[in-house]
């Protein structure tokens, strides 16, 4: 299926979604489902550079904050509407993770992971000292009531989760594509053997920072709307754990060699988060997901698709890569 | 004729250790270098500093009248310089054939300027695989080969980066004699092509028939430098093989 | 002398002690990341488990911080052993360990932190003992003993480690087996025994590292994760394999980070160690004595 087909099929699915929800008319139902929604983008983004490229990602809160907070700063200075933030978020985010690429990527992987682990603190620190943002007070984004469009009236949670929704399916779009692409075979000759890639020809460099760039694009995108979404926000709940640790367990449990992965991993694990959060404590929630995430890596490596793989597809001919849509630059 | 490669008092050093010292080697274009010597002589350091997968500290390489000196590993490819890894070095998430895919999309592609579509080089990666008698593995993994088969998916791969330099690092090592004959014909058919090779073995059978000029290192030195027959009578390089 | 060259002898005595307790931090990491090449993100959170076991123990028994550290180094290397099969079974021995092992160490470091939130809660805990309150005063500078006690057991911890390393078998194994495997083979030892040595060696500095940690600041759950970019930027900056060079880099960061604490306020300090790190990334990766 071409690309824009995909992206018109899963926003249909997305569509559908929306207006079921909007029929069962409980607003309860659109705070939950946006934070699976972002935890989409957050995990589909990680996986574009973790699971096709190999390069792990400990920085995720860092990348989701600095979407946060650009949209702060510019809510201080003049609002916009929330597409603008997404692509303000976007862009702050990616330059950054394209800064650190740039630093670290010549060095092996694990000095450019251990800097995103540094980052996340760093970042932090820089926050609570910056007053126009709150500090560690936090800051108050008041959240609109609703949002007229041509006279008609939609909550807004409804239009934030509506927002959400057309992100996750461009963020998914955006990673199928990378994946079937020559990009995405350059990604994975990296995460193979980043030697012999340079030796076929593969700009491992520039491959990496593309990757990079685009991870932190979208992390920092999915951060955007979500001072609106929580209405007060403090450094300690945009660079909370729940991000760094989910971003990273929703690819790997849901299977990180394609975009299927995430997907399966945001849309499982988000759910019973949601779930569990209302019986048992955060804190016990995150473990959880702690355990499953150590689990799965040391049992199932390859996540719940590489375990589908095994057991329904048998041992035919290799189950590779996907065929190549078209070879273009 | 002009050289193809020139290399010029090229040095590398690990910490303490001197792998390279001082190398001096000419290749012209068209010919068929056979590279021996000792274990831990610096041969694949040599190989390695000339593609760019490690960086020498001293003197200069030339490759085409151009200095490739500073360019990464996969713009010297572009160039023209391949190599097969001593160690194989496959992608193993990917079938056979996309093993070969790979340097038709990273380098044929960049440096032809025309997209290949996808059945040139589905055509191609077929050909390449049949080329070392892979065909019927194409959709395999790489996990599934054995040894000797990998070990023809390294020089594939090698030779789907069309060179004009092919640097052979030990690929006949562990194959039977037929094979080893199979694989010098290969190597010389494609040296008939155009196509300029640099032989590293072990192997001397395959060495002296390949060989138009036989290079020999010892303790990161060049110790001789000449024709086949004559390099392997000569005292020092019989030294160096069995021992003072 | 004036206000600001005493706050400056203050700062640097505070920096070189506190130099000295970062050797402590770092060795453990110089051992798995440096010689074994195991990137053990995990490592703060073994040493803010150290911390928490001697806080109870001082707490229940009245024990001593650093002796209860000690007591309890045997229980520390049999889980560095542990943990380090693990490792090897699951990732090492299949040449996995880019992605997943990163994985696996940072699910436990994860781990670690939630477990010690719902057990102990966050808040901050301190312990007391003999010298915690009690400060050396002299002309121009004061020396509190809650500093000096850590850092000279820091030293004394990181000196015998390099004495080990050098002049014992199994010690100078260990170094070699990030530098030669086949050669040990062929030597008749066993490469995965020694790097379970070495890594269950690496665990027991934590929990010592982790005493020392309490005895000088209050520690919550979270306080891990700030040491993280400052080992790293220690170990990148002292260069991977020279243990002298990670001395010098652990005096050079406490020193900066004592100074800027001073003259800019606390809440600085963990990005000085990001920048730091960031900077010898950038132009100096080798470090300062590094390879």
């Amino acid at each position: 299926m071409r690309s824009p087909a995909f992206f018109l099929v899963s926003f249909a699915v997305g569509l559908v979604v929306f207006v079921l929800a909007r029929m069962l008319d409980n607003d309860y139902l659109f705070f939950a489902g946006y934070t699976v929604l972002q935890y989409i983008v957050l995990a589909t983004g990680w996986n574009i550079l973790g699971g096709y490229t190999g390069y792990v990602n400990f920085g995720s809160a860092a990348f989701f904050a600095l979407g946060a907070y650009s949209t702060v700063v510019l809510h201080k200075a003049f609002p916009m509407p929330i597409p603008v933030l997404m692509l303000v978020g976007g862009i702050v985010s990616g330059l950054v993770g394209f800064g650190m690429g740039y630093l670290t990527l010549r060095l092996r992987g694990a000095f450019f992971s251990i800097a995103t682990l540094a980052l996340a603190v760093v970042l932090q620190t820089l926050i609570v000292n910056w007053d126009f943002v709150g500090g560690s007070r936090g800051a108050y984004i008041i959240r609109p009531h609703h949002l007229e469009i041509f006279d008609y009236e939609i909550g807004y949670i409804q239009y934030l989760f509506f927002t959400m929704m057309v992100l996750a399916v461009l963020s998914l779009t955006v990673a199928r594509m990378v994946e079937r692409s020559r990009l995405g075979y350059g990604f994975a000759t990296i995460r193979d053997d980043e030697v012999a890639a340079e030796a076929c020809g593969v700009p491992t460099l520039k491959l990496k920072l593309i990757a990079t760039t685009l991870c932190g694009a979208l992390m920092g995108m999915a951060g955007a709307p979500f001072p609106y979404y929580i209405g007060y926000l403090q450094p300690s709940s945009a660079f909370g754990l729940e991000y760094a640790v989910n971003a990273i367990a929703m690819p790997m449990i849901g299977g990180a060699t394609s975009w299927v992965g995430p997907l399966i991993g945001a849309v499982l694990l988000g759910t019973l988060q949601q779930v569990a959060t209302v019986t048992i404590s955060s804190a016990v929630n995150l473990l959880i997901v702690g355990l499953l995430l150590t689990g799965f890596v040391i049992i199932a490596p390859n996540g719940i698709l590489g375990l589908f793989h095994k057991y329904f597809r048998g041992k035919t001919d290799f189950v590779g890569r996907r065929r190549v849509d078209r070879i273009g630059p | 004729m002009s050289a193809l490669l020139e290399v010029a008092g090229v040095g590398k050093h690990f910490g303490g250790f001197i792998a390279l010292d001082g190398i001096d080697l000419s290749v012209t274009q068209g010919q068929r270098v056979g590279l021996i010597g000792p274990n831990g002589s610096g041969k694949s350091t040599l190989v390695n500093c000339i593609c760019g997968t490690l960086h020498n500290e001293k003197g200069t390489v030339h490759f085409n009248g151009q200095t490739v000196d500073g360019l990464a590993a996969h713009e010297r490819t572009h160039r023209g310089i391949a190599r097969s890894f001593q160690l194989p070095r496959p992608f193993v998430t990917m079938s056979v054939a996309d093993n070969l895919r790979v340097p038709l999309l990273y380098t044929v592609h960049t440096r032809s300027g025309r997209h290949l579509t996808v059945e040139e080089a589905d055509a191609r990666c077929h050909e390449l695989a049949d080329l070392v008698g892979l065909g019927d593995k194409c959709n395999k993994s790489p996990k599934d080969l054995t040894q000797i088969e990998m070990r023809k998916l390294e020089l594939a791969r090698a030779m789907a980066t069309d060179p004009k330099l092919l640097i052979a690092d030990e690929s006949m090592a562990g194959l039977s004699d037929s094979e080893v004959g199979e694989i010098v014909n290969m190597l010389i058919k494609l040296n008939e092509s155009g196509i300029t090779i640099i032989m590293i073995e072990h192997i001397m059978r395959a060495v002296m028939s390949f060989s138009q000029r036989l290079v020999v290192l010892d303790s990161g030195k060049k110790i001789a430098d000449g024709k086949p027959d004559e390099v392997i009578r000569n005292p020092e390089v019989e030294r160096a093989y069995l021992g003072q | 002398m004036g206000i600001t060259a005493e706050l400056f002898i203050n700062a640097l005595i505070a920096g070189i002690l506190l130099g000295g307790f970062y050797a402590a931090v770092t060795v453990g990491i110089s051992i798995s990341f440096g010689i074994l090449d195991i990137v053990n993100i995990a490592h703060p959170a073994f040493i803010i488990l150290g911390s928490y076991i001697a806080y109870i123990m001082n707490v229940t028994f009245g024990i001593d911080p650093i002796v209860a550290s000690i007591v309890v180094l045997p229980a520390f290397y049999a889980l560095g052993a542990a943990v380090y099969e693990l490792y090897y079974q699951s990732f090492e021995k299949h040449g996995q360990e880019a992605l997943r092992g990163l994985a696996f160490f940072f699910g436990l470091l994860f781990i670690t932190e939630v477990l010690l939130i719902l057990v102990f809660g966050v808040d901050y805990r301190y312990v007391n003992s003999a010298y915690t309150d009690h400060t050396l005063h002299f002309d121009a500078f004061d020396i509190p003993l809650r500093m000096l006690i850590p850092c000279i057991v820091a030293l004394l911890m990181v000196g015998l480690l390099l004495i080990y390393l050098a002049r014992t078998f199994i010690g100078r194994a260990i170094m070699a087996v990030s530098q030669d495997q086949l050669a040990l083979q062929l030597m008749g030892v066993n490469p995965v025994s020694i790097k379970r040595i070495a890594f269950g060696i690496s665990i027991a500095s934590a929990s010592i590292a982790g005493a020392l940690l309490i005895v000088i600041q209050p520690v919550e759950p979270s306080v891990g994760r700030e040491y993280i970019g400052r080992i790293f930027a220690i170990c990148v900056l002292g260069g991977l394999q020279s243990l002298p060079g990670m001395v010098i880099a652990a005096m050079l960061l406490g020193i900066v980070e004592s100074i800027t604490a001073t003259f800019y306020g606390p809440s600085w300090a963990p990005a000085v160690s990001f920048g730091l790190l960031l900077l010898t990334l950038a132009f100096r990766p080798a470090g300062l004595l590094g390879r």
